[in-house]
């Protein structure tokens, strides 16, 4: 009998993703082991101090891997790399965001509690699992982290039918494509005979694969769970429903995450794991990022929800980040990174605004809701519209930049046409943006309603976020030179 | 004589087949869920069918992992169909309609 060798495990390397989890872990057990319900400022503020520690721990080691080189640890199924660093930061700050918004939201629709923290730690610790695992069974786990968390949260709001409809269908749609996903992990397994990224990359660059068929059928099948994940067309059904029936400040949180994670992903596999069978997978991304630029522009014209536009719009940006990783280079990526970190950020900012804006069940969110809103609310009217022209990429704003430097990606590997058709696809999703920002300013003030429910956009967290959210938009349009550093040096550190 | 790969895939792939289609066109929410579960179980017995092919133990070890998220996976599922079915008495996804889709 042979001895059981233990990894080495570098728990430094792998601390940013301890804190969120033990983090949650705790304050699980503390909420279930105090006698009374716990206060929301403790939950808060442990829930805020296990993400700044997240953070803080994540830039020291994005400091270290941009002066050494990317390392792998626990026998290489977790890289500590530029991009599992550079996610780990902005999964951190959407969990810091969130946080924010979730405070006051949590008491006027009576959930208020440890649950929303918890659950969303966890399912945070699960986005940068994710972009670490250099492991498909590593990703398959932290895909699972985040998911499963993430169908708790959908149903939160339990006084609310259709929270718990979304719940459902996220519920049985994401379960679907895990199947799918692990069944693309075994045909990829038997194809490649390992299921490290790294493994597989040298036994395809090696030999052609003794079984191409199988290997085909692999491929297939994780694209198509990467693709429900991610929201891309025509895995995009639950989208909608989903993002309108779930909680305001929990759609927030799963647009800026769970895209994320999920895109980090698909980089890592495609670039790191999959680059010999390039030739495959690019026509069918191609085809893809088409449908999802288009699918998710057009049908964000004829929405008459918010929430549910957003979610058009969020399909529509993932067509976008598609640019990037079709021209697989190094700008290519670190253009994904950027775009991913500015939209999480934009994302959060905008579900969060619509947070305190919530109506009293937090279930009617029509665009003629919102209409006039500056009468009253001039300062938030002002922040959303910002937030939301930079997610139709004006000028002055990340948003540009970020559409900027994918396309800018593209046509750099002389993807042409696609360039053309994604800013094609930016115009017509413009008009839906615009068309909502000027409803916001519509209207007399005679005829405009006030939207403050129990004073809830008097809320000094959620309102701290959103100066913070609407700072960085607006501060790293316009000098995005430290923020383009930042995501470059990781790009040039990713593992082979 | 031993049983050829091949014959371990065939069933793996007819057996997620029978999931798939089944989560498309069943409409109890149960039988859904079940359905998840045979595609998640087509998956282990892909796994183990190669594991034996390529005498690796990688494989069979994943199928552990495999098996503790289907569980924490009907863990979470069942609570969200119990919270429903209080209010509805129904668990059909048909009637699950509030919203667009």
């Amino acid at each position: 009998m042979t001895n059981l060798t233990m990894p080495s495990i570098s728990y430094w390397a792998l601390s940013p993703i301890l804190f969120m989890l033990l983090g949650g872990v705790l304050l699980m057990a503390v909420a279930a082991l105090s006698r009374r319900a716990l206060p929301p400022v403790v939950s808060t503020g442990l829930t805020l101090f296990a993400g700044t520690g997240a953070l803080v721990f994540s830039l020291i080691e994005r400091h270290h891997v941009a002066s050494s080189k990317a390392t792998t640890t626990v026998a290489g199924a977790i890289a500590i790399d530029g991009l599992s660093v550079v996610i780990a930061v902005t999964v951190s700050c959407s969990v810091l965001l969130a946080t924010c918004f979730g405070h006051r939201y949590l008491e006027r629709m009576h959930i208020a509690g440890a649950e929303y923290h918890v659950l969303a730690l966890t399912s945070a610790s699960g986005a940068m699992i994710m972009a670490a695992a250099n492991d498909l069974v590593v990703l398959f786990l932290g895909l699972e982290i985040l998911s499963i968390a993430l169908y708790v949260l959908v149903a939160l709001n339990r006084s609310s039918a259709k929270s718990e409809e979304a719940a459902l269908k996220y519920f049985i749609l994401g379960g679907f494509s895990s199947a799918i996903f692990v069944f693309g992990i075994a045909f990829t397994y038997g194809a490649t005979g390992s299921t490290n990224l790294q493994v597989i990359a040298q036994s395809l660059a090696a030999s052609v694969a003794a079984k191409p068929g199988i290997l085909l059928v692999g491929l297939a099948l994780l694209l198509v769970g990467f693709c429900f994940k991610v929201a891309a067309v025509p895995f995009h059904l639950w989208t909608p429903d989903v993002y309108e029936g779930a909680p305001t400040p929990v759609t927030g949180f799963m647009a800026a995450v769970a895209k994320t994670g999920g895109f980090a992903a698909l980089i890592r596999v495609l670039l790191a794991g999959l680059p010999t069978a390039r030739s495959t997978w690019t026509p069918a991304l191609y085809a893809i990022a088409i449908v999802t630029l288009f699918g998710g522009a057009l049908l964000m014209v004829v929405q008459r929800d918010v929430k549910r536009m957003l979610a058009y719009s969020s399909i529509n940006h993932a067509g976008f980040i598609f640019l990037g990783i079709l021209a697989a280079t190094s700008a290519g990526v670190s253009a994904d990174l950027f775009y991913l970190f500015t939209y999480s950020i934009a994302a959060i900012g905008t579900f969060g605004i619509l947070t305190m804006l919530a109506s009293e069940n937090d279930d009617d969110s029509t665009i003629d809701r919102y209409r006039g809103l500056v009468h009253n609310h001039p300062v938030l009217t002002g922040c959303l519209a910002v937030l939301v022209l930079a997610q139709a990429g004006v000028p002055l704003t990340t948003g540009f930049l970020a559409k900027f430097g994918v396309v800018e990606a593209a046509t750099g590997t002389g993807a042409i046409p696609l360039a053309i058709l994604a800013m094609v696809s930016a115009a017509i999703a413009a008009f839906a943006y615009l068309r909502f920002v000027l409803s916001l300013y519509a209207g007399t003030p005679e005829e405009a309603v006030s939207l403050d429910l129990d004073g809830a956009t008097r809320a000094p967290l959620a309102g701290i976020a959103v100066g913070l959210t609407v700072a960085v938009t607006v501060f790293f349009g316009i000098f995005p030179a430290t923020l383009l550093d930042f995501v470059r040096v990781a790009a040039d550190h990713l593992l082979p | 004589m031993s049983i050829p790969l091949s014959w371990f895939i065939i069933l793996a792939t007819v057996l997620f087949g029978i999931g798939a289609f089944g989560v498309l066109i069943r409409r109890n929410v149960l039988i859904m869920f079940m359905c998840v579960e045979l595609m998640l179980n087509a998956a282990n017995l892909a796994l183990v069918g190669f594991a034996r092919e390529l005498k690796d133990v990688g494989g069979e070890a994943t199928v552990f992992f495999v098996l503790v998220v289907a569980a924490a996976e009907v863990v979470v599922g069942l609570g969200i169909v119990v919270a429903i079915f209080r209010r509805r008495r129904s668990a059909v996804a048909d009637e699950l309609s509030e919203m667009g889709g």
